[in-house]
C-alpha cells in the first residue's frame, strides 16, 4: 500500500481507538489488532505525531503501583475522524465507479 | 531476556539520540512490557512479544532523517577548550584530508557499482543496434544484391542479437533492484551506527 495513504489510515485508526474513552498503549494495540497489526514502535511514532498535531493529549495516571500513560482525544482529533468519514464517502464512490458498479448516466 | 536487560540494551543502542527522547521511549516500552505481564505473560514472553532490540532500533532509526542524527552526534557534549580548538585547526590539513579521502573512497566505490550497471545497459543497447542493423542488412542483401543466403544469415544474426538484448535488460533489472536494496541497507546501517553508544566515554 502507498506509504502516505497507510500513514493517514493508521492515524485515524488510533484516534478511533481512543474516541469513546481514554486508552493506553497496550490496549490500543490490542483493540486495533483485528484490523491492522501494529508494532510498538509504529504506535509510538503515531502517538507522537498526533500529540504534536494537538489531536490528542497525554496524562500519566497511577495503575497498580506504576505510572501508565493515558491518551485522550481532543476536538481536533474528533474532527479528523469526521473528515476521514467524509473523504472516504467520496473515495468509495470513485471505487464503485472504477470496478463498474456505479450509477451509469446512459 | 528479561525486562531490565531489554531496556538497558535499548538505552545503550539509542544513546546517540537526545536524552529526553530516549527516556520517553524507554518508559513507553517499559509500560508495554508491564501491561503484558499484568495480562498473565511471563516476563520473558512479554519482552519477546515487544520484539528484539534489533527490530526496535532499526524501526526507530529508519523513521529519523540522517541529518538530525548527525547533528545530535556532532554536537559537543561540552564546550571545547582553547587548546583543543587550536589543535583542531592546526591539525586540519591532516584530519580534513583523511576525512575527504575516506569519503571519496566510499563515493568512488558506489559510483563503480553503478557504472557496472550503466555498462550493462550499454551492452543491451548495442544488441538492439545489432538487431536493427541485421534486419536492414538482410533487406539490402536480399532485395538489392539478390544474395538470399547472406540475407537470411544477417536476419538470423539480427534476431539472435534481439534475444541477447532482452536477456541483458532482464539482467539489468535484477542488478538495479540489488543495488537499490544494498543502498537502503547501507544507509540504515550507517544510521544505526550513529545512534549507537560511544563506548570510549
Amino acid at each position: 500500500m502507498d506509504v502516505q495513504l497507510k500513514r493517514g489510515l493508521l492515524d485515524v485508526c488510533v484516534l478511533a481507538a481512543i474516541k469513546d474513552e481514554d486508552s493506553y498503549g497496550y490496549k490500543i494495540i490490542k483493540d486495533i489488532k483485528p484490523c491492522i497489526e501494529m508494532t510498538e514502535s509504529t504506535l509510538y511514532t503515531i502517538l507522537k505525531r498526533l500529540e504534536a498535531a494537538h489531536m490528542l493529549t497525554v496524562r500519566s495516571a497511577e495503575h497498580g503501583g506504576r505510572l501508565r500513560k493515558y491518551y485522550h482525544i481532543t476536538d481536533a482529533g474528533l474532527r479528523r475522524i469526521e473528515d476521514f468519514k467524509k473523504e472516504w464517502k467520496e473515495i468509495m464512490s470513485i471505487y464503485k465507479f472504477v470496478i463498474g458498479e456505479g450509477e451509469t448516466n446512459e | 531476556m528479561n525486562k531490565q536487560e531489554f531496556l538497558s540494551e535499548l538505552k545503550e543502542r539509542l544513546s546517540g539520540l537526545p536524552q529526553e527522547d530516549v527516556a520517553e521511549r524507554i518508559g513507553f516500552y517499559s509500560e508495554m512490557i508491564d501491561d503484558r505481564i499484568e495480562e498473565g505473560l511471563s516476563e520473558e514472553e512479554a519482552v519477546a512479544e515487544v520484539g528484539s532490540t534489533d527490530d526496535v532500533v532499526s524501526q526507530i532509526v529508519s523513521e529519523l532523517p540522517l541529518a538530525s542524527l548527525i547533528k545530535e552526534k556532532v554536537r559537543p557534549r561540552r564546550t571545547l577548550r582553547a587548546w583543543e580548538i587550536v589543535c583542531l585547526i592546526l591539525g586540519s590539513p591532516i584530519w580534513l584530508s583523511l576525512l575527504i579521502t575516506a569519503f571519496a573512497a566510499m563515493l568512488s566505490l558506489y559510483v563503480a557499482v553503478w557504472s557496472v550497471l550503466i555498462s550493462l545497459w550499454a551492452v543491451g543497447g548495442a544488441f538492439v543496434g545489432c538487431f536493427i542493423g541485421g534486419v536492414l542488412a538482410s533487406v539490402v542483401f536480399t532485395a538489392l544484391l539478390e544474395n538470399a543466403a547472406a540475407g537470411v544469415a544477417m536476419l538470423g544474426a539480427g534476431i539472435l542479437c534481439a534475444g541477447l538484448s532482452i536477456f541483458t535488460f532482464l539482467l539489468c533489472n535484477i542488478c538495479l533492484k540489488g543495488i537499490l536494496i544494498l543502498t537502503k541497507k547501507t544507509f540504515l546501517g550507517i544510521k544505526i551506527a550513529f545512534v549507537g553508544k560511544e563506548r570510549a566515554k
